[in-house]
């Protein structure tokens, strides 16, 4: 088991997550803060050598490096090179280069699919070792993620956790006014899976749901505040495009220097 | 073909890394193979989009994958998971697609599959084989199975005359021999041009060469079939695909990239553009596929 990550240390990484944000000046930044709880979490306490990880919800790509950062498989330079020409990070996670990504990702409804190939492929070769796959709430409505779970659920591959990312919010609206599925809690319980709902920001609670026993496929809903720790990003939908600019950086990092 | 097919996968299922997902087709052909692999045989159901995407991830695991469907079943729905999982990432992923161009003839146009190699290999990482006769078979899934790309191998039935020796499979033949300007056709449709041509006169019958890998510039156009094209200035191609994208495409840029010049003439399959469907005989004479069809093509040669 690695170090304990506490509060403290989570609001370190979200400064430094705005920081890349500001220095590139690009968006993506509310379900970069909505999900980078968890993939610090991962990184930090539970993915290991042996593990898988995929980024369905590619677009929180910039909370994929922080926490490959804070967890010491990215380098500070490298985080300096966010979104510019000739970098690895570019705004989904890239097809090669980053030993932890395994799947350029950032077309929605691939990486449910590509995790559970990865689980079974593990499986079927005897192999021990975990994998994790964050999905927003949006991507759900993508057809291919349910075919995924079907497949997934069907299988029971145990050695397969889904995780979302349920923070109500998608591009253009309200994920349950663009074309609802809520509660996708109930949508989700009719499968033969272990389903667990708690919340994406509370570290003791998640890391309960991870290590929870279970026969069958564990889904974990994370509920979640897009934009979450800075207020005038929280629920706000034009933060899932938005750049970050002064005086709202100046203004965010404040905030976090308080938490 | 799908005979062939379970027969040579069959042989392979030993590897213990081998793995076959199908989109739940395969009754009454795949049964042995499923035998054969257990629990390695994976039935992904009607869900072709998550099928590919998996296959691609198994390929990430360093399982010898093979995909089977339909052929429009195989590359149609799931491109973009072809696209970004598997040719982005240059993973050896075989996809299989049964009845190619009119295969699944009065079946109509959903299942038709006359843009699919054009489509295809407009991808990074990717090759195609097109066996012509079905004893090809066992060699394409043996090449197929050594290649470090991804592969799409569209099946379709062999139609040569029953006293015709087929020869070795090899990515370029020559099924009969000609002294008139040659014909180039794609896989199997090539094996229905035997008879037809043979009944020429040796001065008046074209050369017919098959090809069955694609892209062209892999391996190139046979020395003689292009000194053959430079003689008569004249080439017939033969594909039960759409003209845009097809291999007389690649042919025409093949060319003049090789300072060659001939006049071409294109026999292709018709855009779904039918009022009536039929069999794959009938759908190929719609499209002017048909070997009377060629024989009035070359006619003057």
């Amino acid at each position: 088991m690695k170090s304990l990550l506490d509060t403290k240390q989570l609001a370190a990484i979200r400064r430094r997550l705005l920081q890349m944000h500001h220095e590139s000046g690009v968006g993506h930044i509310g379900g970069n803060l909505s999900s980078i709880d968890a993939l610090a979490l991962l990184f930090n306490e539970r993915i290991g050598d042996r593990d898988a990880f995929v980024l369905s919800k590619g677009h929180s790509a910039g909370a994929l490096y922080i926490a490959l950062w804070s967890a010491g498989k990215l380098r500070e330079e490298d985080l300096g090179t966010f979104h510019k020409d000739d970098t690895l990070l570019a705004g989904h996670p890239p097809a090669r280069g980053i030993a932890e990504i395994m799947f350029a990702t950032g077309s929605l409804g691939h990486g449910l699919s590509l995790a559970a190939g990865t689980a079974l492929a593990r499986r079927l070769q005897g192999m021990e070792g975990h994998t994790f796959c964050l999905t927003s709430d949006g991507e759900w409505q993508e057809g291919s993620t349910w075919e995924a779970l079907i497949f997934a659920a069907h299988r029971r591959l145990t050695n397969l956790t889904v995780l979302v990312d349920h923070n109500g919010l998608q591009g253009f609206g309200h994920t349950d006014e663009v074309a609802s599925m809520f509660p996708l809690f109930d949508r989700l319980k009719g499968f033969d899976v272990d389903l667990q709902v708690v919340s994406g920001h509370d570290l003791d609670a998640m890391r309960a749901a991870l290590d929870t026993p279970s026969d069958r496929l564990k889904i974990i809903v994370l509920e979640t505040t897009k934009g979450k720790g800075v207020s005038f990003m929280e629920n706000r939908m034009e933060w899932h495009y938005l750049p970050l600019k002064e005086p709202h950086y100046s203004l965010a990092l404040e905030e976090l220097s308080r938490a | 073909m799908r005979k062939q097919l379970c027969d040579a996968l069959v042989a392979r299922a030993a590897t213990p890394r081998m793995v076959f997902l199908t989109g739940d087709l395969g009754f009454m052909a795949l049964e042995p193979l499923q035998t054969a692999l257990g629990e390695r045989f994976i039935n992904a159901g009607v869900a072709e989009q998550n099928m590919v995407s998996v296959a691609a991830a198994m390929a990430r695991q360093g399982m010898d994958t093979w995909v089977y469907s339909i052929a429009p079943f195989c590359y149609a729905r799931p491109f973009e998971q072809i696209r970004n999982d598997i040719a982005f990432h240059d993973l050896p992923v075989r996809l299989i697609g049964n009845g190619g161009g009119y295969g699944y003839g009065v079946m109509g146009p959903t299942h038709h599959a006359i843009e699919d190699y054009g489509v295809l290999l407009t991808l990074p990482n990717l090759r195609v084989y097109v066996p012509v006769f079905d004893e090809d078979v066992p060699a394409v899934i043996e090449h197929a199975g050594r290649e470090k790309k991804a592969v799409y191998i569209r099946l379709g039935r062999g139609e040569q005359p029953a006293d015709y020796a087929v020869p070795d499979y090899s990515p370029w033949r020559e099924l009969v021999r000609g002294q008139a300007a040659p014909v180039v056709a794609v896989g199997p449709l090539a094996s229905t041009y035997i008879s037809a041509l043979q009944s020429l006169p040796i001065e008046k019958r074209p050369s017919l060469w098959a090809v069955a890998e694609l892209p062209l510039a892999h391996h190139g156009l046979p020395e003689s079939l292009a000194l053959a094209i430079e003689a008569h200035g004249r080439v017939c191609v033969a594909e039960e695909h759409v003209a845009r994208g097809g291999f007389a495409s690649e042919l025409c840029l093949y060319m003049m990239q090789h300072g060659m010049t001939a006049k071409l003439v294109h026999l292709h399959a018709k855009a779904h553009h039918y009022d009536r469907y039929g069999s794959q005989a009938y759908l190929r004479a719609q499209s002017g596929l048909d070997p009377q069809s060629l024989l009035q093509a070359i006619e003057g040669n």
